[in-house]
């Protein structure tokens, strides 16, 4: 079972409120995710989860069971750090072990899960090495084979594949998916990339300077954004946004429109504009068009779009796919 | 021509570093061979260097009317305990002060370190008293706990300097592993800072192992380490300045050796954290 509360929450560093008042709810086996940008709290959440910082006020529930001021070796909780914070002077078999000798499992048992894990995690083959003759995508999966030998009612990344070069990443974040389909442990996830947020999540949580921006599954928040905030940072390029005259005849202060949602065409259209910077993917084309008393928009077009830079385009966005904001940035109904 | 200049410079270095080196080392040296003169070739004018009847006389005295080897004894003990006695102290209070600090942490250490600028003489008075109260006076346990109290704040700031370096994260990742305070210590801690230890005790052994003021001052008969063997030689009277010579050589020999073998872990203790 790996049933986590948070229950009216905070944390101040001296006279600094990092965390103000915040309740969230993790269910058992599910895979969440805290996304934002950096310096928005989500880290230290996850430290308080851990119980590497003291909660200010509040409460944390782990399965029922009031957790505040149990020491993190007692929350049957398991981290991956960023750094992969491997212990360079055990071998990987000693590392893998580590919290089973912590728990005082003898010895047999002992190799006989760290075999296994290692088998897992195809690290078979590197057991008698140290940390420092690994490869970054190695010692993150020591790290990982270290969480899950111990069979914790929750696993904690911390940014895990930050320090991991881009193909590895895309890799690992697979991986981590796969384990989190075999094992149906909870994991809480760290990451300020909000790909990886939509890529790996049941449950997104979005956090903007300590408080809870949104919560929700990838999709909801990509379909119905409940503030500007999230509007802007879920999605990818990021949504347009339009004030003025074009928001004030949708009877909103602010307009949004995905690139992927807006069609582009020579003909005619709703805007007109003459294209900037072109972006070719191949797959995909993103098009700035800097729109007559409208401004920049970007556009996404599939395949290969026949524009170049200074040539006119017509734009009509999703009448279906406008998000309409008010003042305070939040979402019109 | 720039190369010449260059090469030019080396070699003046070079022969300005060996000078340095031998003046530094003179005394050691011309104690060493003095051990092995008579009294009289001793004190000749004009001095001998290398060319007199070399004899083994003042060291078979010198064992002869004092046992030598009940001073190294005490030496190594009060060395070797005080040494180890303040590793223990000092590893949970680095421990904090690297990896938990406080406000007040700074002013800790530096108020730590400021009790070395304190003229040890200072307190003899108020020491030599709590020593024949406590009846520790002439006792190798009451030189060990001097001993160690006085390098301690060396000891704690050296290994503050070494925790310092290891990354909290490893040590959270211990916490989070299951392993208690203690275990952290000693499992992730201690090994990950072997090399900081290892020089912080050889440091501080050779500290102790020299250190004269207190050993001369509260020790007579029974505790008395190699310091009070030499000081025992040196009289106002008399010719003693082979002898004194011999008992020198024979007293700093282990340290000397010691440091010979551990020169590089010792330089590199002394300079981690300085060049990273």
């Amino acid at each position: 079972m790996g049933k986590i509360a948070l229950k009216h929450v905070t944390k101040s560093f001296g006279t600094t409120e990092v965390i103000p008042p915040l309740d969230l709810d993790i269910e058992d086996g599910e895979f969440v995710v805290f996304v934002g940008p950096s310096g928005c709290g989500k880290s230290t959440l996850l430290r308080l989860i851990a119980g590497l910082e003291d909660v200010t006020s509040g409460m944390i529930e782990i399965d029922g069971n009031d957790a505040t001021r149990v020491p993190p070796s007692k929350r049957g909780l398991a981290m991956v750090f960023q750094s992969y914070a491997l212990y360079p002077h055990m071998s990987v078999r000693k590392n893998i072990a580590f919290p089973l000798r912590m728990a005082k499992v003898d010895e047999a048992e002992r190799d006989r899960k760290v075999e296994a894990a290692a088998g897992i995690l195809n690290l078979t083959d590197y057991l008698e090495r140290r940390p420092g003759q690994l490869s970054g995508g190695q010692r993150q999966r020591v790290a990982i084979g270290r969480a899950i030998v111990r069979e914790p009612e929750a696993f904690l990344f911390d940014e895990p594949l930050s320090n991991l070069d881009a193909a590895l990443r895309v890799n690992m974040r697979l991986e981590i998916s796969e384990l989190h389909q075999s094992l149906a442990t909870t994991m809480i996830y760290v990451t300020h990339d909000q790909v990886e947020a939509m890529t790996m999540a049941d449950k997104i949580v979005v956090l903007n300077a300590g408080r809870i921006a949104q919560v929700g599954s990838p999709l909801e928040l990509y379909r119905a954004p409940q503030n500007k905030f999230v509007a802007g940072f879920i999605g990818s390029p990021k949504m347009n946004f339009i004030e003025g005259e074009e928001a004030r005849k949708q009877g909103a202060h602010t307009i949004g429109v995905r690139p992927e949602h807006l069609a582009l065409s020579t003909d005619g259209g709703t805007w007109e504009g003459t294209v900037g910077v072109a972006e070719h993917l191949g797959s995909d084309t993103f098009l700035h068009v800097h729109i007559d008393g409208v401004g920049a928009l970007t556009v996404r077009t599939q395949g290969e779009a026949g524009l170049n830079h200074g040539d006119r385009a017509h734009i009509t966005p999703d009448p279906e796919r406008i998000h309409r904001f008010d003042g305070d940035g939040l979402a019109l109904a | 021509m720039a190369r010449a200049v260059t090469n030019n410079r080396k070699a003046i270095n070079t022969g300005l570093a060996w000078l340095i080196g031998l003046l530094i080392f003179f005394p050691i040296l011309w104690t060493f061979l003095t051990s092995f003169k008579t009294e009289a070739q001793a004190i000749n004018d004009p001095p001998l260097f290398l060319f007199f009847d070399w004899t083994l006389e003042n060291y078979a005295v010198v064992q002869e009317r004092s046992d030598y080897l009940r001073f190294l004894w005490n030496s190594i003990i009060i060395a070797g305990g005080s040494t180890l006695l303040g590793i223990v102290i000092a590893v949970p209070a680095a421990w904090s002060m690297a990896f938990v600090p406080s406000r007040r942490t700074k002013d800790v250490l530096l108020w730590m370190l400021s009790t070395k600028m304190l003229p040890a003489v200072g307190v003899l008075y108020p020491i030599y008293l709590l020593f024949i109260q406590l009846g520790l006076l002439d006792t190798r346990i009451g030189l060990t706990i001097v001993l160690m109290l006085i390098n301690l704040p060396i000891i704690v700031w050296m290994l503050y300097t070494y925790f310092r370096e290891i990354p909290a994260e490893i040590l959270e990742a211990a916490r989070m592993d299951g392993a208690s305070l203690r275990e952290e210590i000693l499992y992730v801690l201690t090994p990950m800072a072997v090399p900081g230890i290892a020089s912080t005790i050889l440091l501080n052994f050779i500290l102790a192992w020299n250190e004269a003021f207190w050993t001369l001052n509260l020790t007579a008969a029974n505790a008395a380490p190699l310091t009070a063997f030499i000081a025992s030689y040196s009289s106002p009277e008399g010719l003693f300045y082979a002898k004194l010579s011999a008992a020198s050589t024979m007293a700093i020999a282990p340290i000397l050796i010691l440091g010979w073998f551990s020169q590089k872990q010792l330089v590199r203790g002394l300079t981690f954290g300085a060049v990273k």
